[in-house]
């Protein structure tokens, strides 16, 4: 006996299943009618979403005034939300895209629901500076579309970079996520027996045969998406952090942000992934394909992820000891013992100490603890990002000019909000898009592949792995 | 299936009973010397393209003259907009801020690709095209499921439906069918 064993890949679906049932297992969520507890959960959503847009509305016409801003913290929940929710909005894209470019097959489970997940939040997200700008009627400046003052858009700003890479990542994403889509909703095409569905999918589909030709420029489509849209999401953060790196503010003003907040946001995204892949997989009856292996895999991600973003809080001290800046050694000890303490220690713990349970496996593979990690671990990235705004800005150069900052309602009630935004969207896609994607799992399963039947009587076997043993060492 | 003198045959379709059987009857298919048929499956088949002798997909081209599009339209528009039509000092910078502008310009290079990706590859693929006389063929509506089939098209020069039959049925089909124009 060899101490070394071979441990084969786990079976990315589990159960017994061929392409007929795999089909009929994700469609039927769509064509069956909808349930009761869909209505019962889409009551709240409804209701936080009125809520949201009773607090636009009242921010307009009241102006920025309700919100709690004062005269060092100019920036508050509004840009903390944004990042927030641009974070999460990180995770879709990166199993879509890194994740395929890696040849990492277990990310066809999940592929599709991260990617409508990134998009809602990519909405939610883009909310706040749409709103924040005080006189919304001509938010249109931010482009570079001819106005009334004949100027144009200050392209040396990160806030304008901000709008393209924030536009043009939501653009790609959602055109990602329709490709991966069409072939799934040519097959509710042609599972559908309703008129409207038939029509409605049909009409989406485009036409869609699974013609292999078709396929041939699909899969190089679908690669091409995936090469672009990889240095994309690392572009988005990098340039979400350049809102506050290209500033003169300490603690905001360091090279260590890009990474820092590209490492978090795939952190915060996978876990906002896990709660909903956890929740979604028992309600729809979903864990042959959504396996316990998909998910310690995410928290093998989170963990390293988390630590990164640990090593990173580290770092930020160091180096404001080692700069010998006055300013920006202040700083940090004030993050750390100043006025706003209570959140820098919320922080450190939901981001740094709570991913490191997952060294342990038992605690990888379990599905309760998992979800509430998960959801410690986004209330930790919403902390992180008040920390790096408020604490920053409260307690700038010029201590007479400190202050203390506080939320109002509205702020609160804007952000509870989103979540109507959130879940309403996420609702919906649960009910009229298929939650997986239908092609991809059949071209994982093992009868996907050809090598995988025989050459003379065409028939399916099982694929065997051939270990190779390792030779006997002489004594 | 009874068929009617008004409707023409659009061609002869054949169902296989898995991935390998496809990809083997591809090959019989471009063997016979048929270059007007196509294959239809339920996911992409890694390797049907061999068997099927697909020429490499131009799409890569299209993206590509959508980058440059992208990247050189973006550092015109700037150009244009801060430094010919409207020139404003904005912390004593150049006007030609060329690493400032790096971020837009690397944003809408991707955008443009990704446009020329998603529709460049709808329309090398002929899409949206709502009306396929495949559609018609009630068991076709299994090649998004779990049926794997070739058709060999009418217009095919080689074309004539019982060598296509004979083709198919030596090649192991389990359902052979024709398909008219509608």
């Amino acid at each position: 006996m060899s101490k070394y064993e071979y441990i084969p890949e786990p079976a990315l679906v589990k159960g017994n299943h061929d392409f007929a049932s795999i089909t009929k297992l994700v469609t039927d969520v769509n064509l069956r009618p909808t349930p009761r507890n869909w209505y019962l959960a889409m009551l709240p959503a409804n209701a936080l979403l009125g809520l949201l847009l009773f607090s636009i509305g009242y921010l307009i016409w009241e102006g920025t005034g309700i919100w709690g801003l004062n005269n060092p913290v100019g920036w508050g929940w509004a840009i903390i939300n944004f990042v927030w929710w641009v974070g999460i909005g990180h995770a879709g894209t990166l199993i879509s895209a890194i994740l395929f470019l890696f040849r990492q097959d277990w990310r066809t489970a999940i592929n599709r629901f991260a990617e409508a997940m990134t998009i809602f939040a990519v909405m939610c997200a883009g909310v706040f500076p749409a709103i924040h700008v005080g006189r919304i009627w001509v938010i249109y400046w931010v482009f570079p579309i001819p106005n009334q003052m004949a100027m144009w858009p200050n392209f040396n700003s990160p806030l304008l970079w901000d709008v393209f890479a924030v536009s043009t990542y939501f653009t790609v994403s959602l055109l990602f996520w329709y490709v991966g889509l069409v072939p799934d909703l040519a097959t509710l095409r042609d599972k559908a027996t309703d008129k409207i569905r038939k029509f409605a999918y049909g009409l989406f589909a485009l036409g869609w045969t699974g013609s292999s030709r078709a396929w041939w420029n699909y899969e190089k489509a679908y690669m091409i998406l995936a090469g672009l849209a990889t240095p994309l999401v690392l572009s988005v953060h990098t340039i979400v952090s350049f809102d506050f790196a290209v500033s003169m503010i300490p603690g905001w003003h360091t090279t260590i942000f890009p990474p820092y907040f590209v490492a978090g946001a795939i952190f915060s995204g996978f876990a906002m992934v896990l709660t909903l892949m956890i929740v979604a997989r028992k309600i729809y009856g979903m864990k042959d394909i959504m396996t316990d292996d998909h998910m310690e895999k995410m928290n093998i991600i989170i963990m390293v992820t988390g630590s990164m973003v640990g090593f990173a809080y580290m770092m930020e001290f160091f180096i404001a000891w080692y700069s010998g800046v006055e300013y920006e050694k202040a700083i940090f000890m004030l993050r750390a013992t100043g006025p706003y303490a209570w959140a820098y220690w919320i922080m450190m713990f939901c981001n740094v100490i709570s991913p490191q349970v997952f060294w342990s496996k038992k605690l990888r593979r379990n599905v309760a603890f998992t979800f509430f990690i998960s959801i410690v671990v986004n209330i930790g990235m919403w902390f992180e990002r008040f920390v790096i705004t408020v604490t920053s800005l409260s307690t700038d150069y010029l201590p007479s000019s400190w202050d203390y900052y506080s939320p109002t309602a509205w702020d609160v009630l804007t952000y509870v909000g989103t979540f109507g935004l959130f879940f309403t969207m996420f609702l919906l896609f649960l009910r009229f898009l298929p939650m997986i994607a239908i092609a991809e799992v059949k071209l994982v399963m093992p009868q996907g592949d050809p090598h995988n039947y025989d050459d003379e009587t065409q028939e399916y076997h099982p694929h065997v792995e051939e270990v190779p043993q390792p030779k006997a060492v002489k004594a | 299936m009874s068929t009617t003198e008004s409707k023409s045959l659009y061609g002869i379709l054949a169902e296989f009973k898995n991935p390998k059987a496809l990809v083997d009857a591809s090959e019989k298919v471009v063997e016979a010397g048929y270059d007007k048929f196509d294959t239809y499956t339920p996911y992409p088949i890694h390797g049907i393209d061999k068997a099927m002798k697909l020429p490499k997909s131009k799409l890569g081209y299209i993206v590509f003259g959508h980058a440059l599009l992208g990247f050189s339209g973006a550092i015109a528009m700037m150009y244009w907009m801060s430094v010919i039509d409207y020139p404003l000092n904005i912390s004593g910078k150049p006007f030609f801020n060329a690493p400032a502008w790096v971020p837009i310009t690397f944003e809408l290079t991707v955008l443009l690709s990704a446009f020329g990706a998603v529709f460049g590859m709808f329309f090398l693929n002929g899409l949206p095209r709502l009306n396929n006389p495949l559609f018609e063929v009630e068991r076709f509506k299994k090649a998004t499921d779990d049926g794997f089939f070739v058709c060999i098209e009418a217009k095919d020069s080689k074309f004539q439906e019982d060598l296509v039959r004979q083709l198919f049925e030596e090649a192991g089909a389990t359902h052979i069918e024709e398909v008219y124009e509608q």
